[in-house]
C-alpha cells in the first residue's frame, strides 16, 4: 500500500506551497479571517482543521467504493460533522478558553470548503494514505496563511505575540501606537488582499488564470 | 416589537453576517462578479435563512437542549453537542425542499435561482446563523426575525460588491493585485463603511 518517500513529499509540497488551499484556490477564507485577532486561536484553529480534513479525507478515500454517488455529498458532510464534533468536544475539555473565542467557528470547519473541497476533489479517486497525505498537506498550508496572518494582525494590532508585548516601551513613549484598524474586520480584509498581491509578485509564480 | 426591529437593523447592518463575522466569504467571492447572479443568490440566501432558523430553534430547544427531553423521562439529558450534525442536516433536507417546491410551483424563479440553491447548503453563512441563534439564546420569534435580517444584510452586501467589481474593470488596478486581490481590499473598505453604523441606536 505504501508508495516510496518522494510521491508524499510531493503530495506534502503541492498542499503546502504550490497550490496552496487559501492563496492559489481561494478556499476557506471565512474561517482564515475571523479567527486570525490572536495568534493563539490562530493556531488552534491550523491544527483542528488539520487533523479534521486527513482524518475525514482517509475515511470518505476508504468508502469510496461504497458510496452511491448521488447521495455521496450528505455522507461526506455527516463523516466531517461527526469528525468536528469530536474535535469540539476535545476542545472544550483541554483548551477551554480558547474554544470560547473560537466560538461559532470551529462548528464552521464543517462548511469550511478546503475539507469538503478535498475529499471531492482528491479523496475520491486516490487511495487512504495519499488522502490522508493530501489532507495534512493542505491543512497545513491553511494552517501557514492563517497564523501569518494573525501575526501581523496581533503585532500590529496590539502589539503582542502570542498575549505577550513585544513592541518596547521606548516605542511607545516616542510616539508608536498600536493600529487598532487592525484588530477589526477591515484590517483582515486588507491582509489578505495584499497578501496576494505579494504572492502574485513573487517571481516565478503564475498568475491567477482569468 | 421596537426589539424586534432593532434586532433585524443590528443583524443587517452593524452585525453584518458577511463584513463583520466573515461568513459566506466563498459565495461572496465567487458569485460577485455580475449583479443579477448576485441579487438572484440574495434572495435564495434571504428565504433559506429565514426558513432554517426557527426550524433550528425548534429541533435545538425541543430535543437537543440540556433539558429538553424530560417530558420523555430524560432530565438530565444534554444532546447540545449534537447540534452541529443535527444543524447541517437540517439545512441540507430543507435546501432540497426548497428547490423541488420551487421546482414545481414556480419553473420562471426555479430557472432564475435553480443553480444557486445546491451551493446554499455549504455557504457558511446559514450554518453560522443556526448557531449563533444558539449562542445569544434568541427567542423563536427573534430567530426569525435574525434570520431574516442575516440573510438581507448578506444580500447587502454581495450585491454592492457585484456593483464595485463592475466599476473596478475600467480602473488601473496594480498588476499582481487584479481579482482576488481588489476584491479583499473593496471588501476592508466595505468593512469600514459599515462599522460607522455602530453608533446608532435604536
Amino acid at each position: 500500500m505504501l508508495k516510496d518517500k518522494t510521491h508524499y513529499t510531493e503530495l506534502l509540497v503541492k498542499g503546502i506551497w504550490k497550490e496552496n488551499p487559501v492563496a492559489y484556490q481561494v478556499l476557506g477564507i471565512c474561517s482564515a479571517l475571523a479567527v486570525t485577532v490572536q495568534m493563539s486561536t490562530a493556531l488552534v484553529m491550523a491544527v483542528a482543521l488539520t487533523v479534521v480534513t486527513a482524518f475525514s479525507s482517509m475515511l470518505i478515500s476508504s468508502l469510496r467504493k461504497k458510496i452511491p454517488s448521488n447521495i455521496r455529498i450528505i455522507v461526506e458532510l455527516a463523516i466531517i460533522a461527526s469528525l468536528v464534533i469530536v474535535t469540539d468536544q476535545i476542545l472544550k475539555a483541554f483548551l477551554y478558553d480558547i474554544s470560547k473565542q473560537l466560538s461559532i467557528f470551529v462548528g464552521l470547519i464543517i462548511t469550511n470548503c478546503i475539507v469538503l473541497g478535498r475529499a471531492e476533489a482528491f479523496a475520491l479517486a486516490n487511495d487512504p494514505i495519499d488522502s490522508f497525505v493530501d489532507g495534512i498537506a493542505n491543512g497545513i498550508g491553511y494552517g501557514l496563511i492563517l497564523v501569518f496572518v494573525a501575526f501581523l494582525r496581533e503585532l500590529l494590532g496590539s502589539g503582542k505575540i502570542f498575549g505577550l508585548p513585544v513592541i518596547p516601551r521606548i516605542l511607545f513613549d516616542a510616539g508608536y501606537q498600536n493600529m487598532g484598524l487592525m484588530v477589526l474586520a477591515p484590517g483582515a480584509f486588507f491582509i489578505i488582499g495584499l497578501l496576494v498581491w505579494l504572492k502574485n509578485s513573487l517571481p516565478g509564480i503564475s498568475h491567477e488564470k482569468k | 416589537m421596537g426589539d424586534l426591529l432593532s434586532l433585524f437593523i443590528n443583524s443587517v447592518f452593524i452585525g453584518n453576517i458577511l463584513l463583520a463575522y466573515f461568513l459566506g466569504m466563498c459565495s461572496f467571492i465567487a458569485v460577485s462578479k455580475n449583479i443579477e447572479t448576485a441579487a438572484g443568490l440574495g434572495f435564495a440566501v434571504i428565504f433559506v435563512l429565514t426558513v432554517t432558523s426557527p426550524v433550528n430553534w425548534i429541533i435545538y430547544h425541543g430535543l437537543l437542549a440540556p433539558g429538553a427531553l424530560s417530558w420523555a423521562g430524560f432530565p438530565d439529558l444534554d444532546l447540545s453537542f449534537l447540534k452541529f450534525i443535527t444543524f447541517i442536516a437540517v439545512i441540507a433536507a430543507i435546501v432540497q425542499a426548497v428547490e423541488m417546491i420551487i421546482d414545481k410551483y414556480s419553473p420562471l424563479l426555479y430557472a432564475s435561482l435553480g443553480v444557486f440553491l445546491p451551493l446554499i447548503a455549504v455557504n457558511c453563512a446559514i450554518l453560522g446563523t443556526s448557531l449563533f441563534m444558539v449562542e445569544r439564546n434568541y427567542t423563536l420569534v427573534e430567530s426569525i426575525v435574525f434570520g431574516a435580517g442575516s440573510g438581507t444584510g448578506w444580500m447587502l452586501a454581495i450585491v454592492s460588491m457585484a456593483a464595485i467589481r463592475k466599476k473596478t474593470l475600467y480602473a488601473d488596478v496594480p498588476k499582481g493585485l487584479e481579482g482576488f486581490g481588489i476584491t479583499m481590499i473593496v471588501a476592508g473598505l466595505m468593512a469600514m463603511t459599515f462599522m460607522m453604523f455602530s453608533g446608532i441606536t435604536l
